[in-house]
């Protein structure tokens, strides 16, 4: 056996104990769902993990109400010391259970054990601490003295990252005094239902937090139910359009994260050997179902071989396969769908001309797998350009100029993400000025943080998460 | 020269009311105007009535001039927008008289309105090099990078002004969205289109780049659909839409997920919240290494 | 593979390389043109070799191999015979109850000592040939190198005559940071000159950069990549007297320098990280370093090689436990 090809180090799934099938948690109890339940199944097995409770209507209707009473009650009425304390609470009994949470995160959605373990997890349990801090401070938040929470704060997440997306919507919410009601995405209910037993061990007081899960009729319930004051949402470009109309003229507040197409700049003084590493994480972290992976790789023609060289040789080291395997750089795709649409945008991305390639890498028989892909001879005009993939492709453009890359960079309707890559700290500090992205990561890529603010501009959608902005969206002014 | 006919009064030169687009005046597309005459049913002047065409022009100018605008430096801005308060000022008695003729106040009042307006254009100028201060942040993540927040420009914005006050309505919308760099097209209020486009005037001689500020006298039903609907319209402030049917714009505004300002109550005028309404919050990463 | 570059002269194909005469001008160029290093992000890929998990038959593996590249080091002013006859005992039979248990690579000495060391090899010296365990010596007045060239070279011929397989040469770090690159170029190609035997033959060159003192993480590249310009078999991070010595940051940005000066000459340069890696742990994260970055054919004693002493007791724990399923402990191995 060649070196490199590790001895299989998988992940214990024992230190997990989950039950067969999980209800709705609506104040503070767990309750059985109006609708048929479903099951979730882990992606890289295709074997069914549980099952989970639907919320029609009127459980959607129950929980608004639940945070309601809570808001009125409890959490509202609540000094900010004490609600920071539950929080710091929360954070605790994350790390306490870091590493539970990582299995069982990495079996419902089949990403890498490494990412939950190293990435995901410990960034839930910092996010809580963050905003922990924030809930006695709230005057300082450039709000004005007193600012007040909306209230219900309804929020709907995605699948690609399950619980560290509910930290961002609920670590800030809970910290402002909003109650909220969050729906899971469909595909990757399991970590919500862990960390409503985490808000049992907290003592967290009942209906401040309440889990509807469902499907995207669930989530429709929820961001249109009228006692919501607060919606939050993570997801795709399409649904935030929608949920955007649906809120028009009422007076909820909004803030949405959609979708991306991150360009990722190399210029020909980069450092190229972390250019590469910035290119992989860009792209291939998370099996690239991240809104803000740098999906489109634009480099300097006169180093573009180099690159590219250089680049599949790095690639051609990636572990694609088990996600519980410690050494798994690349695990499943999250469902049959997701992976559907990888296969038809790349099958497209070559009919338009592109090359694509791919290291070889055995794929399991069974769950949903998608092989690290590179597509050159890309054009700005190629649909692989313009349309998220959220998947492991690159497509590979090229430019011969700054003002040609910043062209290029700009030029979709989407503004999450950018990256930058160049030794020389005046021109990245220019280029930076001139993109039209929410985050640019010069020389790195893909970093988080409670204390950085995140979100897009144009249709990547509006509002920031993180950061004294990302409270700030949790709360209005108070009485002047 | 001599005189060959003696007159008593002179008789006067009345101004021909166009639009404001792209740093020029050109008259609507369409040919139309809209007659506006005084409380006592004087004709005053017939104002050009802008179309979608003209609408679209606007949007095309504005997106043209927003990155020489958003690339100036904020000192700059900040003593475009203050040249701004002081033509106004030496302008005051023009507007006076245009507010008491549309607007039937008395000379007290219009004298007031545009007082205001002029301060609240000072009291802008003042934020251009203040508010990336207040908004910003430098964020102490956990790991080797330098990282800071900055509000930039959300790029074009769509304004329907408020439709009282023609002067102070207009400039309580317009100036906050420059303050930071955008560029606009306003729909000033119906009644007040003279003003509207005299204050356009006053902001093309005060070295205000053309096609940053865009004016559209005309109707704001007609021409608000248009802008809600302009794919390459980033921000929406709907703050005089109260009378339309703003919920239609809203929902025609979510199609490419611009930014909304909702009317009343929406966002109070002179805070920077209203400034702050129409930018974006970039965050930038650096790695940060001695090695 | 093959390249006539690399029977070529150093200087000779240094020229054909630069693309123009060897001037201290044309090397600064050429160094400072090498693409730049980001710390940080250098720091963060090496770290990622730690989150590797290597087990069972994959450990087993890299456990030999480990004990295969180690060039079993003193390098004390208190060296003696009998030290130097005791660590070579040691490295003849690093483990008496497992008579499987591989050899490392070499002894590596003072100048003085090689003959000790060749005579107490006896038989297991290898004097050359590829299976036996080298002598390896370090010189030109090491560890600080501040003495004249006439004294560094002597220094050099003597541990060749003596025996050495291998000679650790220093570069002069202060001449590097003068900016004086053709200085140290000059004494690499003039040590390398120093190593050849009476037979033509050439004792191998490890080039020690001291990488503590060049501070930067550039400056680690270019004169990694100088020394390969000059001639050197092998580039090495630190003679172990100045700390921080072989990080593994420092160790990924050699390999980074070796695998592409593969790419452009086709010729294989090894890399030799020294002073610090004393747990199985740190060598397995380096052997991952290794193959992810220049692939398997650098899991090759010939092309990797760790400075060390304790390291290979740690190692034999480590072996000890995959053998027997018991963890084993300090007084299992014997001391040299």
């Amino acid at each position: 056996m060649a070196f490199l090809d590790y001895a299989p180090a998988p992940e214990s799934t024992s230190i997990l104990s989950l039950r067969e099938d999980y209800r709705l948690w609506i104040g503070g109890e767990w309750v059985t769902g109006g609708g048929e339940p479903f099951a979730s199944v882990s992606p890289s097995t295709e074997r069914q993990i549980a099952t989970f409770a639907y919320a029609d209507e009127g459980d959607v209707d129950a929980a608004v109400r639940a945070a309601r009473a809570a808001f009125r009650d409890t959490w509202g009425p609540m000094s900010g010391r004490d609600r920071g304390k539950f929080l710091f609470r929360i954070a605790r009994i994350l790390q306490e259970r870091a590493r539970e949470l990582a299995v069982a995160e990495s079996l419902d959605n089949g990403k890498p054990i490494r990412e939950t373990r190293d990435a995901d997890i410990p960034l839930v349990a910092q996010w809580f601490f963050h905003c922990a801090g924030w809930a006695d401070k709230l005057d300082h938040l450039g709000l004005g003295a007193a600012p007040q929470p909306h209230g219900v704060a309804a929020q709907v997440i995605p699948w690609n990252f399950p619980l560290l997306m509910l930290a961002w919507k609920v670590a800030p919410a809970l910290a402002a005094g909003n109650t909220v009601v969050l729906k899971p995405a469909e595909t990757t209910p399991l970590t919500a239902m862990l960390f409503a037993e985490v808000c049992e061990q907290a003592g967290l007081p009942a209906g401040v937090v309440n889990l509807v899960t469902g499907d995207g009729a669930t989530g429709a319930a929820l961001v249109r139910h009228p006692d919501v004051d607060k919606v939050a949402f993570t997801g795709s470009t399409a649904v935030g359009r929608e949920i955007a109309k649906a809120l028009a003229g009422t007076s909820k507040k909004l803030t949405l994260e959609l979708g991306g197409k991150g360009a990722n700049i190399v210029f020909d003084d980069a450092p190229l050997d972390q250019a590469i590493e910035g290119i992989v994480d860009g792209i291939f972290f998370n099996q690239g179902q991240v809104c803000c992976a740098g999906s489109r790789l634009l480099v300097q023609e006169n180093v573009h071989d180099a690159v590219m060289d250089r680049l599949k040789e790095r690639m051609a080291t990636l572990r694609v396969g088990d996600p519980l395997d410690k050494n798994t750089d690349v695990g499943a795709i999250n469902s049959s769908e997701q992976l559907e649409r990888i296969t038809r945008l790349v099958d497209r991305g070559v009919a338009e001309g592109g090359e694509a390639w791919s290291p070889a890498c055995e794929l399991p028989q069974e769950g949903y797998w998608f092989a690290p892909t590179v597509i050159t001879g890309v054009e700005a005009s190629s649909t692989i350009a313009r349309e998220e993939i959220f998947g492991p492709v690159l497509s590979v453009l090229t430019f011969r100029t700054p003002d040609e890359a910043i062209a290029k960079a700009n030029n979709t309707p989407y503004g999450l993400s950018a990256g930058i890559w160049s030794d020389k700290g005046s021109r990245v500090l220019a280029i930076a000025d001139k993109l039209r992205a929410g985050v640019v990561w010069t020389n790195t890529f893909n970093k988080f943080d409670p204390a950085s603010p995140f979100g897009g501009y144009k249709e990547s959608g509006y509002g920031r998460e993180g950061g004294v902005q990302g409270m700030q969206a949790y709360l209005k002014a108070g009485e002047r | 020269m001599t005189t060959t006919t003696k007159t008593t009064t002179r008789l006067d030169v009345p101004k021909t009311y166009k639009l404001f687009i792209g740093g020029g005046f050109p008259r609507s597309e369409s040919g139309r105007v809209t007659e506006v005459r005084d409380g006592e049913g004087r004709f005053v002047a017939n104002v050009a009535k802008a179309s979608r065409k003209d609408a679209r022009e606007a949007v095309r100018a504005a997106r043209k001039a927003q990155p020489g605008w958003a690339g100036a430096t904020a000192y700059n801005r900040g003593q475009v927008l203050y040249r701004v308060a002081e033509v106004l000022e030496g302008r005051k008695a023009q507007f006076v008289d245009e507010l008491q003729r549309t607007e039937g106040l008395s000379a007290a009042r219009a004298r007031a309105q545009v007082e205001e307006a002029i301060d609240l254009w000072v009291w802008h100028a003042g934020w251009t090099d203040k508010i990336a201060q207040v908004a910003g942040s430098a964020n102490p993540v956990a790991g080797p990078y330098f990282n800071i927040s900055v509000p930039e420009p959300t790029g074009v914005v769509a304004i329907v002004a408020p439709q009282s006050q023609g002067l102070l309505g207009l400039t309580s919308v317009v100036a906050p969205a420059l303050v930071m760099g955008n560029a606009v097209v306003v729909v000033p209020a119906a009644s007040s289109p003279l003003v509207a486009i005299s204050l356009a005037e006053v902001l093309a001689t005060s070295d205000l780049p053309g096609g940053v500020v865009n004016v559209l006298t005309g109707d704001p039903a007609e021409l608000a659909p248009w802008l809600a609907s302009h794919a390459d319209v980033n921000a929406l402030d709907l703050t005089g839409a109260g009378d339309l049917d703003w919920v239609a714009l809203e929902v025609a505004a979510a199609d490419t997920l611009k930014r909304v300002i909702r009317p009343e109550p929406g966002i109070a005028p002179e805070t920077p919240q209203r400034i702050l309404a129409l930018t974006e919050t970039k965050t930038v990463w650096h790695t940060k290494s001695r090695m | 593979m093959t390249s006539t570059s690399a029977a070529l002269a150093p200087a000779e194909r240094a020229v054909q390389l630069l693309g123009s005469d060897l001037s201290e001008v044309a090397l600064r160029q050429h160094l400072e043109g090498l693409p730049a290093v980001d710390a940080v992000g250098l720091e963060a890929r090496a770290a990622r070799f730690g989150t590797r998990s290597i087990k069972t038959t994959s450990k087993a593996q890299a456990l030999d191999l480990a004990i295969r590249m180690i060039d079993l080091t003193t390098l004390q002013g208190a060296d003696t015979r009998g030290k130097v006859r005791s660590l070579v005992a040691k490295a003849l039979v690093p483990d008496a109850s497992d008579p499987s248990t591989p050899r490392p690579a070499a002894v590596c000495v003072y100048g003085d000592m090689v003959g000790h060391a060749v005579e107490a090899l006896g038989p297991a010296w290898s004097a050359g040939k590829d299976d036996g365990i080298n002598v390896a010596a370090v010189a030109t007045a090491f560890p600080a190198g501040r003495a004249s060239i006439e004294v560094k070279l002597q220094d050099t011929r003597d541990a060749v005559a003596a025996g050495a397989d291998e000679i650790d040469m220093v570069i002069d770090r202060g001449a590097f940071l003068e900016g004086n690159y053709g200085k140290v170029f000059d004494e690499i190609v003039l040590t390398k000159e120093a190593c050849r035997r009476a037979d033509g033959s050439y004792a191998h060159l490890k080039v020690i950069l001291e990488t503590g003192e060049l501070f930067t993480y550039d400056n680690v590249r270019r004169a990694s990549w100088l020394s390969i310009l000059a001639g050197g078999d092998f580039i090495k991070t630190s003679t172990g007297k100045v700390q921080p010595a072989a990080t593994l940051p420092v160790t990924l940005l050699m390999l980074q320098v070796v695998r592409d000066w593969e790419r452009l000459t086709g010729e294989r340069i090894g890399v030799k990280p020294a002073g610090g890696i004393s747990t199985a742990k740190d060598a397995i994260k380096h052997l991952v370093a290794v193959a992810e970055t220049c692939g398997e054919a650098w899991l090759d004693p010939k092309l990797y090689r760790f400075g060390a002493s304790s390291l290979l007791n740690d190692v034999l724990l480590q072996r000890q436990k995959l053998t027997t399923g018991r963890y084993s402990g300090p007084d299992y191995v014997t001391i040299d």
